[in-house]
């Protein structure tokens, strides 16, 4: 089996989960799918690590998960306040910002 | 994990390998597939963390020990665990309809993905070469002692910024989500007085209706006229929608039975049954935050009603 | 000295407007007073210049540097010269007779004061005209003339009929001053000067082509001030100002500033043959139409007014014969401007004395009521029809002659031409005295019941009559006497003998004969029976003389219509065209936007997905440019 098949596995995770950002509506579920996306770029990092022989994309994908968790601690923070204040977690109830 | 290391190492995959990706691979997509289709916040998280644990093995089996432990445990541990917590605070049990509101969205949307996801294979498939280094020499000397001599070597400045990074993100969550108290929050004393002094509630507030049949919180207690109180379920319960009246459950029991026993005669449902009165009332509970504002509107009444009846009880 | 002419009425009409009511009660005399003045400075300047020599009598005043740009030099600079010095006291005096007799025609107005400013203004102008040596301080004196005219004739604005009339002759003076404004500027062009003598003296070297031109432009603003076809609209509505503001117009300024002009610019008309057969040919044609338009009016002040344009086309006419007729032409203005004069005043006095009817029909037999207006009157009247001996007789049959001295079949046409005239002149002239003075009194009472009183004006009024009824007899005899008024301004205009093939005798003859079928037939037709008190309807000619020989229809048909269409069309075309694209452009743009802004929906997932697409698109090309 080639490496390569990882590739092909995040290529399609990835796209799962942009097809879900597209899709629903629910603040959460939009963020996990946005995990989801980053996580599938990870893979794709480390199969390029292993490709490469070097130690560098896994690094990159330390970084990756450095910064995803930091995003989750404040997307959900704002999930939170925006809940808060219209009752509501869809991202389409918060669309004042039309004329 | 000496035996991970060697697979890892090789410059080929071993079969191994391959029967482990084709197990698991499949499984990490249906969870992929879960987390974007589950009505359920919580069965999409769920979705989610299992395919996360899968990636955690193949980072494993690409050599990234390190990585994998880190999946697990940060994003497998904390952060779905974070998410969890959201979503008990939003409410847990309640479902997303899959419905489109957004017209075309669908449609475009799914065309984006499909498209995207097309370009990222067959631009892998371009340039697959089919052979590839491992890690046998970089991982020589430990995993981890190989990361950290590149983290804090050559990506030292990156990762200090990652750490002012994170120190912002705890601040500005907590920031965020907290709300100043303008004024001292009441105690129980003052709170009881100002119920005296307004004559409002001076009693304790009426329970739910416990049937047996639920946990009992979300069901309103009925008043001696068979409409349902709205003093008896917990606010929050109504906020989030997961209000539900057992008396409307009861009607449309019968409505079923007599569709049954309809259907069982061969007779034609009749226009001004029993049945479509039921309908309308469901239309009316189906809608918890309309049913809220109606309830809002009727407190005062229910209020004397449910007065009326206790008194009756004693 | 020379300065001071035009300055005294200057001041007089800047004291009066300024002065206000202060000024209500001797304002009048004031202005009076001042015309005066200018007439005693014009009589000193006048025997000071007769104790010098032919030659030596041009005396020059420069004032003040004007616009002094490089090689655009002009100044406020006079001339006072035998020509000037002719106008200069027909102004004056006739002007200071008008004043008088406003005096007393004015007397129960109460904007006299008003009125006397403008009198002086009007004489102000008319002095600046005719006293400056260039032609750009000719323009300034000829624009304030119309504004005089302008305000005069609008006098009474609370009528409709007055302000129509007023802006009318404005207008009209308009389309002159923009040829005297073209004139100006040729002239500037081809001798780099618009003072008189490098103008005049450069005349001779210049192309025929370029004198034509400027001569046509001249002409074109000489019709526009002077009342000539096709340009002579103005005048019968003029009418509508008070009786004064008419005898001024038609005698001592306004009108004669056209024959002045030409007069003055006859170096150049002489180098122009074709120019010169275009004033001949106006001339002539105005002469008739003047004539047969006083024909047929019934309105006393519109058939002097027909008679005023008529006599000026006999002016026009001699002065387009050249230096055959230049002296003529002047000699026939100032004789006119004596009996002009007087036959207005004398027709203001009748409407002073019939409550301001002005229908010659509502008259007749006004002769027992007022003597001295019809003395006066018809002594007028004797001169203008060119009774023997009387100054009409010498002035016209000089131009009459001189006429005929163009030689062959020409001369023949316009001596024709012209004794027809004098047939007509004798006709109307005839007609509105039988209709004023003589026969049964027809006058009723008018709509608020009031039966006329028909009585003799106030002396201040009658005075001014009398002094020009003295002129109108003397003047002619006096010019004619040892050829006074031809060695007078010879110096100036130059004098020519044309080869007449008639006798001077001959045309004297025929010119009275004329004269008398003319008051025969006129007498033929008013004197020997009652005059109806309504006018018949008459036949095509009368009716179409009536309406000033369809001056009017014509210009509204030819001018004014097409005019109205075309400014309609440029506002539709500014509408729809200009407009329209502007406001095109920015509706499409406003459309474009509306149909843009829906793209920003505010769902953020419709954001995302554009983002996604756009990823899509990255990724597509960047994969398609590595493949290349």
């Amino acid at each position: 089996m080639s490496p390569e098949n990882y590739l092909y596995l995040s290529a399609l995770l990835f796209t799962l989960g942009a097809a879900g950002v597209l899709l629903r509506r629910n603040a959460i579920v939009v963020f996990m799918c946005v995990e989801l996306m980053l996580n599938a770029a990870n893979l794709a990092l480390v199969t390029f690590s292993r490709m490469h022989g070097n130690l560098d994309g896994q690094i990159l994908a330390f970084f990756v998960m450095v910064v995803a968790a930091a995003e989750v601690v404040v997307g959900l923070a704002i999930i939170v306040t925006v809940y808060r204040s219209r009752h509501s977690a869809s991202v389409d109830d918060a669309s004042l910002m039309k004329l | 994990m000496s035996t991970l290391a060697s697979l890892a190492a090789e410059t080929s995959t071993s079969s191994g390998e391959a029967a482990q990706f084709w197990v698991l691979g499949p499984i990490a997509l249906l969870g992929g597939l879960g987390t974007v289709l589950m009505r359920r916040a919580v069965y999409s998280a769920l979705c989610l963390a299992g395919t996360m644990v899968i990636l955690a093995l193949f980072y494993l089996a690409n050599g990234a020990y390190f990585l994998g432990m880190v999946q697990i445990v940060v994003y497998t541990g904390a952060v779905m665990m974070l998410f969890l917590f959201v979503l008990m605070l939003v409410g847990v049990s309640s479902t997303d309809s899959l419905k489109e509101t957004l017209k075309g969205q669908r449609w475009l949307a799914a065309g984006c993905a499909l498209g995207l996801g097309l370009l990222l294979v067959a631009g892998i498939g371009q340039a697959s070469t089919g052979s590839f280094t491992g890690l046998a020499q970089a991982n020589s000397e430990g995993n981890v002692q190989g990361l950290a001599s590149l983290l804090f070597t050559r990506y030292v400045v990156a990762f200090e910024v990652t750490g002012v990074l994170l120190t912002i993100a705890a601040v500005g969550a907590t920031l965020m989500t907290h709300r100043e108290r303008l004024e001292r929050a009441k105690s129980q004393r003052e709170q009881a007085e100002a119920r005296v002094r307004e004559n409002k509630h001076v009693p304790p507030l009426p329970a739910p209706g416990v049937y047996a049949r639920h946990n009992a919180v979300d069901l309103p207690g009925l008043l001696p006229d068979g409409t349902p109180s709205e003093l008896t379920v917990n606010p929050t319960l109504r906020a989030r929608g997961q209000v539900r009246e057992v008396h409307q459950e009861a009607l449309a029991a019968v409505r079923a039975l007599e569709q049954r026993t309809n259907r069982h005669h061969g007779r034609a449902e009749a226009p001004g049954e029993p049945g479509g009165n039921g309908g309308a009332h469901g239309a009316n509970g189906a809608n918890g935050v309309n049913g809220k504002g109606v309830g809002a509107g009727s407190a005062a009444d229910d209020e004397g009603a449910v007065t009326d009846a206790e008194e009756a009880r004693k | 000295m020379i300065g001071l002419l035009v300055g005294a009425p200057l001041l007089g009409a800047a004291v009066l407007l300024v002065g206000g009511r202060y000024l209500e009660r001797v304002g009048h005399w004031v202005a009076t007073a001042l015309a005066a003045v200018s007439l005693v400075l014009a009589a000193t300047l006048f025997f000071d210049m007769l104790g010098r020599d032919g030659e030596d009598r041009a005396l020059h005043q420069h004032l003040f540097s004007w616009i002094p740009v490089a090689d655009f030099q002009a100044d406020v600079a006079f001339r006072l010269d035998q020509l000037s010095m002719t106008f200069v006291l027909l102004i004056t005096s006739v002007g200071t007779l008008i004043h008088l007799y406003s005096i007393g025609y004015m007397e129960h107005d109460p904007r006299r004061r008003r009125f006397f400013a403008y009198l002086n203004l009007f004489l102000a102008a008319m002095l600046l005209l005719v006293l400056a040596d260039n032609y750009l301080l000719l323009y300034v004196g000829w624009e304030g003339v119309g504004l005089a005219s302008f305000l005069l004739i609008g006098f009474w604005q609370h009528k409709p009929s007055a302000a129509t009339a007023a802006k009318k002759a404005f207008v009209v003076n308009r389309v002159g001053d923009v040829g005297l404004a073209i004139a100006v500027m040729l002239m500037f062009t081809t001798f780099g000067s618009f003072a008189f003598e490098p103008v005049l003296a450069g005349a001779n070297e210049t192309s025929e082509g370029t004198l034509t031109a400027i001569g046509l432009m001249l002409l074109l603003a000489a019709c526009g001030k002077s009342a000539q076809v096709p340009l002579q609209s103005w005048l019968g509505d003029a009418m509508e100002g008070p009786t004064p503001v008419s005898a001024l117009i038609h005698a001592a300024t306004m009108v004669t500033a056209g024959v002045y002009l030409i007069t003055r610019s006859g170096a150049i008309f002489n180098g122009a043959p074709d120019a010169q057969t275009v004033v001949i040919v106006v001339g002539a044609v105005t002469l008739l139409f003047g004539a047969i338009v006083g024909c047929a009016k019934d309105d006393i002040k519109k058939a002097l007014a027909g008679s005023t344009m008529s006599q000026i086309g006999y002016m026009m006419l001699a002065t387009g014969l050249g230096p055959v007729g230049y002296v003529f032409a002047i000699m026939h203005l100032v004789t006119h401007g004596f009996f002009k004069a007087g036959l207005f005043l004398g027709a203001g006095s009748v409407m002073h004395g019939m409550n301001d009817e002005v229908d010659m029909r509502r008259y007749g037999g006004l002769r027992k009521y007022m003597p001295i207006t019809f003395v006066t009157f018809g002594l007028a009247y004797l001169a203008i029809i060119g009774f023997p001996y009387l100054s009409g007789y010498f002035s016209k049959d000089e131009i009459i002659y001189a006429g005929f001295s163009k030689g062959g079949a020409e001369g023949w046409l316009l001596g024709g031409v012209m004794l027809l005239g004098a047939a007509l002149t004798a006709y109307y002239m005839t007609r509105i005295m039988l209709l004023t003075f003589f026969g049964e009194k027809r006058w009723q009472p008018d709509a608020q019941g009031h039966e006329p009183h028909p009585h003799e004006s106030p002396l201040s009024m009658t005075i001014p009559m009398m002094v020009l009824a003295v002129g109108s007899v003397g003047a002619g005899f006096f010019f004619d006497q040892g050829e006074t008024f031809v060695h007078w301004l010879e110096p100036v205009t130059g004098l020519g003998h044309g080869d007449s093939p008639v006798s001077h005798g001959m045309v004297a003859l025929a010119a009275t004969g004329v004269m008398l079928l003319g008051v025969a037939g006129a007498w033929w037709q008013y004197g020997r029976r009652p005059v109806e008190a309504v006018a018949p309807s008459g036949r095509w000619i009368t009716r179409a003389a009536r309406r000033d020989l369809l001056q009017d229809d014509f210009n509204h048909a030819v001018l004014v219509r097409p005019g109205n269409y075309l400014t309609r069309g440029l506002v539709y075309l500014d509408h729809k065209l200009v407009d329209g694209v502007v406001n095109g452009t920015a509706a499409s743009f406003g459309g474009l936007s509306g149909r843009l802004r829906r793209v920003q929906n505010g769902f953020a997932r419709t954001y995302a997905v554009s983002m996604f697409g756009g990823a899509a698109v990255l990724v597509a090309a960047t994969l398609l440019m590595r493949a290349v």
